[in-house]
């Protein structure tokens, strides 16, 4: 392991440095992206991996008063003391780019980039050095960048044409099935929703990313360009997150949105109210029994899409039922670990919520904390300014004096206060994106549950159906000859029966089809052969033999255990400096010390 | 308290005891709720030690309440004009926080100050009333409370200023004047303008000071409850991350007691005296406004006093029989005149001494205060940055 370690490390320790010298270069970043900067962000996740793996952790060393900008040094390389001073600016940085909305080096990106777990999200260095030559093989990059307005297309009806953005899409990546190594599209926040939507459908039981929000609200509210840019930081994050899924990375709804030039050739969600019409039509045939019109297809999609009324209303029966009926269905949730690990979900996300408002909450408070701050020195500082000018005795100046120093602290201490919490709300921000991926987690879990209630449905619909024939069967008999009429009847309710069948075979298929991956997020990969259940604790370190539940899991510690650092290693620094602008003051203000201390 | 005033304050040698150093010194402690409902105050102990002849000593303990604080304040302000009645914690406009701890703890403080200054006053300290406030029984003091709160309410200024301005508007009009009289001093002009501003200047900065002490109780409460949140979230969590998320809430929690614990100590060590420094001004206001009352009426005095020696004149002239009473008055009101001016004088002889003996107080008051501020904002950085910095090793162990 140690040799292993060593040998690694100093391959990477070799383009570390050519990755510093690549830094200093081209100190002021592409401000509106992260554009160009791949090696950048490469040498950014290479550095946190280097201090996860060696953590040599000293006390940090007092900043020098001299620079505001240096941060005490938690993590020290002894064998290249500049290393951790580069390293440190990835907990504090410059104020320039201590923007709250977007920063060029956003740590979370870092590590995306790649689509992979790149070295520096695995705690365990020893598995991402291993890992890395293996990994590194295949690569994609997606960068959102360049938005540009618009026009709608003249035949719109509206006079005045309406405008919308469209951002570049631009990818890179050596997978073969693209078609070439690097190309670009432009892409409408419409197409993103259309991909997402596709997504959803094609990908029933997978945890799939949640797409950005629409924000009506806000893109009335905040600035154009603001909104603007907001949008193109989500959009990248949330696409480059699909890059990072393993299935979806490959499916062709992506390959299509990345690529084709043009229009989006993906079928886009008509709106709820046509497919309600649409069920609507077809409704008062189904009430009356006449044919069956569920086209056995149709079964596949889940009832609420809207399309089909009588099936929603059949389905919630038989949801009802299931609650409430003395009998038990014909077909249950026997996969007892998959409902543990669904109600563990619930308690995480549930938690997780509550963290996230609390985080809110926090940065709100340091937030008003430093406007307080601020505004306090500048009531001093304008007091200050009157008593010299007014000054009749030397009293009042020497007041005006510490008034001063204090003033000048408290607009320091302020400024800290801020950039501390700038930085908060990026650590703090992993929680938000926690959350946002747990409802796509209780989409993949609805997927299932919807499917496995769609064919309890027709189950019951077919005894129905199969009690009905038997009915008129019994009653036909008793007549000789037979009623015109009542064969007719026989007739049709023989080919509903057919049809029913045929639907319920289907849906079964469906059910079995989406437990699959849930399964395979149990069991992994493999083909589950007659050995049975893989012990879900033995882990191979292949790709292919990686449960989706694993990757998460081990994402979620590697992306927590970022945030906690960087957010306690944050709050000590600024405390330190907010402390030494402090302590300089008390220093100047001794002389009025009571004995009292 | 004051170490530093009571030692300039200068006491005269008793002539009983030259040795021994004269010192007076009281405390005011132990506040306690007597009464009910909506009858309910507060008593203070106010303690008194002392070697002067005229106060029975050593000690001597009485009750007091804050309307005999006030008692003593406007007799002072009567009494001692010119000379900057040192300011009273104001009456709580909140019926709600009357009676909480820090309000009661923050009164106390600002009544122990009150009177401290009176006694290491120069002028202040030989006031009768000053001796029966420390000394006089409960029952006295009722008496003499009761009876006075019929003259003096709580702003006596305004209200004689009410009644003045209304006298003087009266005898503008009868002596033909429409503007009341001001003094042209422009020095004085400067100090009043000075005084003025000061007052909003301050009242700005005594704002954000309270902002800054709910600031720090907003960010404790936070904390504690991002402690609490981050400690369940642990526990949905196994190993590593679990502990880790513990560990981060219990250190955020007791971040959280230590943020409380500075809101307090910023209140009383930095707020209240930025406070006592807008009433200490608001003080001088109404010294101000009394220096404009005695000017007022030395100048209509000296005006009266002429009218009446031109009337005594013609009176004179035509040998009426009414020269012996315009005469008596005449005289009468040359002393009152002569009394109304050095009144005056008084006022601006005691002002000008009052004004530098201000801004040397305030000079230290203040450079306390900023000493506090920046003592308790540098501690509480330290400790903060203490605790995380304990917390990383733990988080190192939890994912590793």
């Amino acid at each position: 392991m140690m040799g292993s370690e060593n040998e690694a490390e100093s391959q990477v320790f070799a383009s570390r440095e050519e990755m510093e010298n690549l830094v200093l270069d081209e100190p002021s970043d592409n401000p509106n992206g992260n554009g160009g900067s791949k090696s950048f962000s490469d040498y950014r996740s290479v550095m946190s991996s280097l201090a996860d793996a060696h953590h040599p952790f000293s006390p940090p060393l007092t900043p020098a008063d001299s620079d505001p900008l240096l941060a005490p040094q938690p993590y020290r390389d002894l064998r290249n003391p500049s290393l951790s001073h580069d390293n440190n600016n990835s907990y504090i940085e410059p104020p320039a780019y201590a923007d709250v909305i977007f920063s060029p080096f956003d740590e979370n990106t870092g590590s995306e980039i790649n689509g992979i777990d790149s070295p520096g999200r695995s705690s365990d260095s020893s598995l991402s050095l291993s890992r890395s030559p293996s990994s590194s093989s295949d690569y994609i990059k997606i960068t959102v960048s360049n938005p540009q307005k618009e026009q709608e297309s003249s035949n719109s009806l509206v006079p005045g044409a309406s405008t919308y953005v469209t951002y570049l899409i631009t990818t890179r990546t050596n997978i073969p099935e693209f078609n070439g190594s690097e190309f670009g599209v432009r892409r409408r926040f419409k197409d993103v929703v259309t991909l997402s939507d596709r997504l959803a459908e094609a990908y029933r039981g997978f945890f799939i990313p949640p797409r950005p929000d629409k924000s009506v609200v806000e893109s009335q509210v905040m600035q154009k360009q603001e909104f603007v840019e907001q949008r193109r930081v989500a959009l990248e994050k949330y696409l480059r997150r699909l890059a990072a899924h393993p299935i979806i990375r490959n499916s062709d709804e992506l390959k299509v949105f990345l690529q084709v030039q043009g229009k989006l050739p993906l079928a886009t969600s008509t709106d709820v109210a046509s497919r309600m019409l649409d069920g609507a039509v077809n409704l008062p045939k189904q009430l009356f029994g006449e044919g069956s019109t569920v086209a056995p297809q149709d079964v596949v999609q889940p009832a609420k899409g809207g399309r089909d009324l009588l099936r929603l209303f059949k389905e919630l029966k038989q949801s009802v039922s299931n609650d409430w009926g003395g009998s038990r269905p014909p077909v249950v949730e026997e996969d007892k670990e998959f409902l543990e690990k669904k109600e563990k979900m619930n308690v995480f996300e549930l938690q997780l919520s509550n963290a996230s408002q609390q985080a809110e909450s926090l940065v709100k408070a340091q937030q008003d904390m430093g406007e307080t701050m601020g505004e306090l020195g500048l009531a001093f500082i304008k007091l200050t300014k009157f008593e010299n000018e007014e000054a009749k005795f030397e009293s009042q100046r020497v007041r005006a004096g510490d008034m001063k120093n204090v003033a000048t602290a408290a607009v320091k201490a302020s400024r800290f206060y801020r950039e501390l919490n700038a930085q908060t709300v990026k650590h703090l921000d992993t929680l938000h994106e926690y959350l946002g991926l747990m409802l796509s987690v209780h989409g993949a879990f609805a997927d299932r549950s919807s499917a496995l209630l769609t064919v309890q449905t027709l189950l019951s619909e077919l005894s129905a159906l199969h009690t009905r024939a038997e009915k008129l069967e019994a009653a036909s008999s008793k007549i000789f000859g037979g009623d015109k009429s009542r064969i007719r009847r026989m007739e049709e309710l023989k080919e509903t029966i057919r049809a029913t069948e045929n639907a319920k075979s289907v849906a079964i298929r469906e059910y079995e089809r989406i437990k699959q991956p849930g399964m395979r997020l149990l069991y992994g990969w493999k083909e589950l052969g007659p050995v049975g259940k893989v012990d879900i604790h033995e882990r191979g370190f292949q790709e292919n033999n990686r449960t989706e539940l694993e990757r998460m899991e081990t994402e979620k510690q590697a992306d927590f255990s970022n945030m906690l650092k960087g957010f306690v290693l944050n709050q000590v620094g600024y405390a330190e400096k907010i402390a030494n602008v402090w302590a300089k003051v008390a220093e100047e203000t001794s002389g009025y010390a009571t004995d009292s201390a | 308290m004051d170490q530093q005033q009571r030692s300039s304050s200068g006491y005269s040698h008793s002539p009983r005891s030259p040795s021994s150093q004269p010192y007076l010194s009281v405390s005011v402690t132990d506040p306690v709720k007597l009464g009910n409902g909506v009858q309910a105050y507060i008593s203070y102990r106010v303690i008194t030690k002392t070697n002067l002849p005229d106060y029975q000593g050593p000690e001597k303990i009485v009750i007091r309440r804050y309307s005999d604080f006030v008692w003593l304040h406007d007799r002072l302000f009567e009494k001692y004009k010119g000379v900057f009645i040192p300011p009273l914690p104001e009456k709580s406009a909140v019926e709600k926080f009357r009676f909480s701890a820090e309000f009661i703890e923050m009164r106390r403080q600002a009544l122990d100050v009150f009177v401290n200054r009176i006694a290491s006053h120069q002028e202040l300290q030989k006031s009768e009333d000053l001796k029966t406030f420390l000394q006089a029984e409960e029952e006295t003091m009722e008496r003499l409370r009761a009876h006075e709160s019929s003259y003096f309410k709580k702003k006596p200024a305004d209200l004689l200023q009410i009644f003045k301005d209304v006298q003087s508007r009266v005898s503008d009009v009868v002596l033909g004047k429409e503007k009341p009289v001001e003094e042209s001093n422009p020095d004085y002009e400067k100090l009043k303008h000075y005084i003025f501003e000061l007052e909003n200047h301050l009242a700005e900065a005594q704002k954000h000071a309270y902002r800054l002490v709910k600031r720090h109780r907003e960010l404790g409460q936070s904390l504690s409850d991002f402690g609490k949140a981050a400690k369940l979230l642990g526990a949905c969590e196994a190993d590593g991350l679990g502990k880790a998320l513990t560990e981060l809430g219990a250190k955020s929690e007791t971040l959280s007691i230590r943020l409380q614990k500075e809101a307090h100590q910023l209140l009383m060590n930095f707020e209240e005296p930025l406070k006592d420094y807008v009433r200490a001004v608001q003080s001088i206001k109404a010294t101000i406004a009394e220096r404009a009352n005695a000017f007022r009426q030395q100048c209509e005095l000296a005006e009266t006093m002429k009218l009446k020696e031109i009337n005594l004149d013609k009176l004179m002239l035509t040998r009426s029989d009414r020269v012996g009473e315009a005469e008596i008055e005449y005289r009468e009101l040359k002393e009152d005149s002569e009394e109304a001016a050095r009144r005056f004088e008084s006022i601006v002889r005691l002002m000008n001494e009052e004004i530098v003996r201000f801004q040397d107080q305030k000079m230290i008051d203040m450079g306390r205060a900023f000493h506090e501020f920046a003592k308790g904002q540098a501690r509480l950085a330290n400790n903060i940055a203490d605790a995380w910095r304990s917390l990383l090793p733990k988080l190192e162990a939890c994912f590793t």
